[in-house]
């Protein structure tokens, strides 16, 4: 265990305050975010059928395509860090998790928003709603059992194992609920529809919006994720230069 | 054949230590008779009403069983700290794991064995027709929860809140193969009985491809 204090002064730059380049990152996607939203809101055109409900669109098919990007990113962290041991990618990994699970969320609850007028029910057992439910749950456990272990390294290694087995399961829990579902009645997504160009085009700039907070959060988080590893180290070693004092 | 023999002399290692108390499958044996039992208060268990019950029933309850039974397949280990010896001898890590996997296998499998006639009678389901066919879908399912048992057992040992934790993560994942093995369960249970390939397959699959991401990935978690 001598081994602890090593490294633990290398990342004393992550004390220093947010810098210039953070706040300017900041603004820009926040510009983005609200040109996207006047976007959605004013500038598409109103959908036939559903009316003006359907432009929660823009924002709960992003949120979905972005979760999928951070759990992307969570899968190559976590082989990236069984592998090399870079305590980097464990911050990647589960900040990358915390943004997922946030999209998930906002996708998990514009869903029904939209569904309620349209469908008329919040919540149907589909296969695509079911296993992005189980997605949400995977996920949260793998933030819960982060949470569970104290020892920074163990809880890395702990918890880039599950992080694999929970994405490798991702396309086996679709299909399992895909061939379960589909021999039931079930609420059409309109798949056979053409999208109008300029609904298109506003759809990818509220993605870019996304991505563009998606890559803030990540950033943010991870510099937290950083220190919070110090603090880890710095707590363990108390602990046992105390006991190590107390005998 | 590097990996043969250390798993063959572990899994010995595993019986014999179970076999001498057998206090994990009495446990287990009890608990699922327990749940069969409170299951036939939330519905009528006539044998049309079974049917259409039965497989899904039995299928959570092994589950649960298991989420119970193979928790102690690592903290047994911690509590004597013999997991540490066992990582001191010269073979590859994996063999630990095939071994536990193996081994836990084998506990459901007799467990099921013993139970299998007892939940037959009280739901009043025809098994001995279909029991080549029972046994294949019975064998890919419990070795489904099994793995991933086994290898979430060795997470959870090493957190807080050790008993809670395993459940947790265990039952999302082992989603598909519990919607699988209900289903071709379904199917054997069936007016005109069927094998559905469909499901067996993706059992099979699943089994498959998690045995392999244990092997891949799965040494990491031992050490120390």
């Amino acid at each position: 265990m001598a081994t602890l204090s090593a490294s633990t002064p290398a990342h004393a730059g992550a004390l220093r305050p947010s810098n210039g380049a953070n706040l300017l990152e900041t603004v820009l996607v926040a510009l983005l975010l609200g040109f996207a939203g006047y976007c959605a809101l004013f500038v598409a055109p109103t959908e036939k059928t559903m009316g003006v409900i359907q432009r929660i669109f823009y924002f709960h098919v992003p949120s979905w395509w972005s979760a999928f990007i951070a759990f992307a990113i969570v899968l190559v962290a976590n082989v990236a860090y069984l592998r090399g041991r870079n305590p980097k990618w464990d911050w990647l990994g589960v900040s990358a998790a915390e943004v997922g699970v946030a999209f998930v969320t906002v996708g998990l609850v514009t869903g029904p928003i939209w569904a309620h007028p349209v469908w008329r029910i919040w919540w149907t057992w589909d296969a695509r709603l079911t296993s992005a439910f189980v997605l949400w749950v995977l996920y949260v456990s793998f933030l819960l059992l982060r949470t569970l272990i104290e020892e920074p390294e163990r809880r890395a290694v702990v918890s880039a194992v599950f992080g694999i087995f929970a994405a490798v399961d991702i396309p086996l829990v679709y299909f399992s609920i895909w061939f379960f579902r589909t021999q039931h009645p079930q609420p059409v997504i309109g798949d056979g529809g053409s999208l109008d160009p300029s609904m298109g085009k506003v759809l990818l700039l509220c993605w870019a919006a996304m991505l563009g907070i998606l890559v803030v959060m990540v950033r943010q988080r991870y510099r937290v994720e950083r220190l919070r590893w110090d603090v880890d180290r710095l707590r363990l070693e108390a602990s046992q230069s105390n006991s190590e004092s107390g005998r | 054949m590097a990996l043969a023999r250390p798993t063959a002399i572990l899994l010995s290692k595993e019986l014999q230590t179970e076999f001498r108390t057998r206090e994990l499958l009495t446990t287990t044996i009890v608990f699922v008779l327990m749940v069969l039992v409170l299951f036939s208060f939330t519905f009528d268990p006539t044998s049309i009403e079974s049917r259409r019950f039965a497989p899904g029933l039995l299928w959570l309850t092994l589950l649960f069983a298991g989420s119970l039974m193979l928790h102690p397949s690592f903290t047994r280990e911690q509590t004597n700290d013999t997991l540490a010896a066992l990582r001191l001898a010269p073979i590859d890590p994996t063999a630990i794991l095939a071994a536990k996997i193996l081994a836990n296998c084998c506990f459901l499998l007799v467990a099921e064995a013993l139970l299998l006639p007892i939940f037959a009678a009280l739901y009043n389901l025809h098994v001995l027709p279909v029991l080549g066919q029972f046994s294949v879908v019975l064998l890919l399912g419990t070795l489904a929860l099994a793995t991933i048992g086994t290898v979430f057992s060795a997470i959870s040992s090493q957190a807080r809140m050790r008993e809670l934790l395993l459940p947790l993560l265990l039952l999302p994942v082992l989603t598909p193969a519990l919607i699988a093995s209900t289903e071709a369960t379904a199917g054997l249970f069936d007016e005109q009985p069927y094998l559905s390939l469909q499901w067996v397959g993706l059992l099979a699959a699943f089994d498959a491809i998690f045995l392999t991401v244990t092997w891949l990935f799965g040494e990491y978690l031992l050490e120390e």
